[in-house]
């Protein structure tokens, strides 16, 4: 188990030094000054301009900027937004709202994906099972954006259960409805999950010897059947859970939710490129480290991954 | 007992030999037909009705996007009066106006061909990248296979449409189809590669991979001519629900306002110009999403089908 940590860990360093290179690649790439960018339409004097340049060591190759770049990150200076306020102070503002708004989609995720996979798995080929597939086929195909509309439109303006917009402080039942959005991502993919591996577990023979012992099906199902149905499913959930996170840029900046996608969705919005490229670089490191502490797990849950070579 | 086997001095029964000419056994089947993976597919997707209303779908899709003159006199952008700013369908127009008084029912039939082209483009650039390193990772393994995955595994954990966000960003006055299908490719082919690579991984050691072998077939010749037939289905399956990906990352990145210039017909770009008036005019922003999710739908159909098709685990799952 040790040695499997210590290979994964290994592992993560090139990918983590080569996600934060290419990402600071594409800004060193940016066409424009970014320095005299700072004045808008003034012409600062030259020596300025070189004094500035020197205090962002912009006069540097680009492979000694990085090397900066990359130290101030460890240090846990992820650098300054446009409006002066460093990120790493936005992020502790802002970080705790995007979690608590994953943990509820992962929350419905897990009730709606589940209850209607494991329905479809013991009923193969059934009414619900042929319109589950539809709900879910259609489910994916709606861009997150238009499932946000939708249900503002639905569920906020025209039913009136839920505000269109999340309150200050963003209490949880102002959640409730960006949560619901979130998790249609990824619902048909867990019911798709919990369908497959309940179908696969009633054919194994205990299920045959629990059922010969001559237990009910009422006890069959829950203990026997889905208990062994849902580690592909717990493990996608994690996994999914850092997508969740990463990926509420636009369902937090359509419901605005004041939490880390909402930040980038408004950098993106008004075009301050360097925001942007430090938040993205700060979610590409949590999608990382959270896929790390998942691919540990899953080790620790399946002892057959940390065997394997 | 039969006594017309036993011999006199024979001590036990011998059952009587029922032999079946060698002959028989080693004959060929010869007289059903000649069948393989592509045609019991073929077989198993053309009785299934969603095939058939994805491809239908798809090959309106594309007419609309090749021909928009077919469906509509109206100009898109010309004939626009602000006095019809988010009216109701009228005569000549069945879906009513936009903000700016241009038809809807014109916009979503000539944005269609932005958002295919975007998916086609990104498609096929998925597809090669895919293939080049998915086939030489998993093909030649050792230090190839371990530098081409870790490259992999970069460009895999910078979710792309994150990426295209930044590379959009950077490159925002010199957006237009190629780029931003460039900007959502470049990242999005590790998946394919993944999935090939382990595919080329089981086709590999095959036996008639040993045969060529031994008849002297160059490595890369055996590579093209019969690992990857071989093991391209699961590639096939990825790519079809890919396209539905990349239009539906264009959509998104042009509401984000990173994506096409607002000039150019995308349904992306109406949908973001028609949100601030989602309380009073809701058709507006309604009607070009039916129109992309129906795009898109047709495309993950069909992939679904696909995949029911060529993978026989899910095809016993039915």
């Amino acid at each position: 188990m040790a040695g499997y940590i210590v290979r994964r860990l290994l592992q993560a360093i090139p990918v983590l030094l080569g996600t934060t290179f290419l990402i600071y690649y594409m800004v060193f790439a940016m066409p424009g000054d970014p320095i005299v960018a700072l004045f808008g339409d003034k012409t600062p004097p030259p020596q300025v301009l070189d004094q500035l340049r020197e205090r962002y060591h912009l006069d540097q190759p680009f492979i000694v900027q990085y090397l900066i770049f990359l130290g101030n990150i460890f240090r846990g200076d992820l650098g300054t937004s446009f409006s002066g306020q460093p990120v790493s102070e936005i992020l502790a503002t802002t970080f705790p709202v995007t979690l608590r708004l994953a943990v509820i989609a992962v929350f419905f995720e897990m009730v709606f994906g589940i209850s209607v996979g494991l329905i479809s798995g013991l009923r193969k080929g059934g009414i619900f099972d042929a319109s589950a597939l539809v709900v879910s086929l259609i489910l994916i195909s709606l861009p997150i954006f238009v499932v946000a509309f939708v249900a503002q439109y639905i569920f906020g303006i025209q039913l009136g259960w839920f505000r269109t917009t999340v309150g200050p402080g963003a209490p949880t039942q102002d959640l409730i409805l960006p949560a619901l959005v979130l998790a249609t991502i990824s619902f048909a993919q867990i019911v798709r999950l919990t369908r497959a591996s309940v179908i696969d577990t009633d054919t194994q023979d205990f299920v045959r010897t629990a059922a010969s012992k001559g237990l009910s099906r009422t006890r069959i199902v829950p203990v026997h059947i889905l208990r062994n149905s849902l580690i592909p499913v717990v493990t996608y959930l994690a996994v999914d859970f850092g997508v969740l996170m990463v990926g509420a840029t636009v369902t937090e900046g359509i419901f605005n939710v004041p939490g880390v996608g909402r930040t980038l969705y408004q950098a993106i919005i008004r075009g301050e490129g360097p925001t942007v490229v430090s938040f993205v670089t700060v979610m590409v490191l949590i999608y990382l480290v959270v896929n790390l502490l998942v691919d540990l797990l899953y080790a620790v849950l399946d002892p057959r991954i940390r065997y394997a070579k | 007992m039969p006594s017309n086997i036993t011999r006199p001095d024979q001590q036990h029964y011998v059952a009587p030999l029922e032999e079946t000419p060698l002959v028989a056994i080693d004959k060929v089947k010869t007289d059903g037909k000649p069948s393989n993976l592509w045609i019991d597919a073929w077989n198993d997707v053309r009785k299934r009705p969603m095939f058939w209303i994805s491809s239908v779908l798809i090959v309106l899709v594309v007419v609309v996007a090749l021909f928009p003159g077919l469906f509509t006199q109206v100009a898109p952008n010309n004939d626009c009066q602000l006095s019809n700013s988010n009216a109701g369908p009228a005569d000549g127009h069945p879906l009513g106006f936009t903000k700016q008084g241009c038809d809807i029912y014109s916009r979503i039939i000539h944005g269609t061909s932005t958002s295919l082209s975007v998916g086609i483009i990104v498609t096929v650039l998925v597809f090669v990248l895919g293939i080049v390193f998915g086939a030489f990772a998993g093909f030649y393994g050792g230090w190839i296979d371990s530098v081409l995955s870790r490259l992999g595994d970069i460009f895999f954990s910078i979710p792309y449409i994150l990426a295209a966000v930044v590379i959009m960003s950077v490159f925002s006055q010199y957006a237009n189809v190629w780029v931003i299908s460039l900007a959502i490719g470049i990242f999005a082919w590790p998946a394919t590669a993944r999935v090939l690579r382990a595919e080329i991984l089981r086709v590999k050691n095959a036996d008639f991979v040993m045969a060529a072998t031994a008849l002297g077939v160059s490595r890369f010749r055996i590579l093209v001519r019969h690992v990857l037939p071989n093991s391209i289905a699961p590639v096939i399956v990825i790519t079809t629900i890919s396209l539905a990906a990349a239009i539906v990352a264009e959509a998104t990145l042009s509401f984000l306002g990173v994506g096409l210039p607002s000039s150019t017909m995308s349904w992306g770009n109406d949908i973001s110009a028609a949100q601030t008036d989602l309380r009073t005019a809701p058709q507006v922003l309604i009607l070009p999403s039916i129109a992309l999710s129906i795009t898109v739908l047709s495309f993950i159909m069909l992939g679904e089908v696909i995949r029911d098709a060529l993978d026989p685990k899910a095809r016993a799952q039915r």
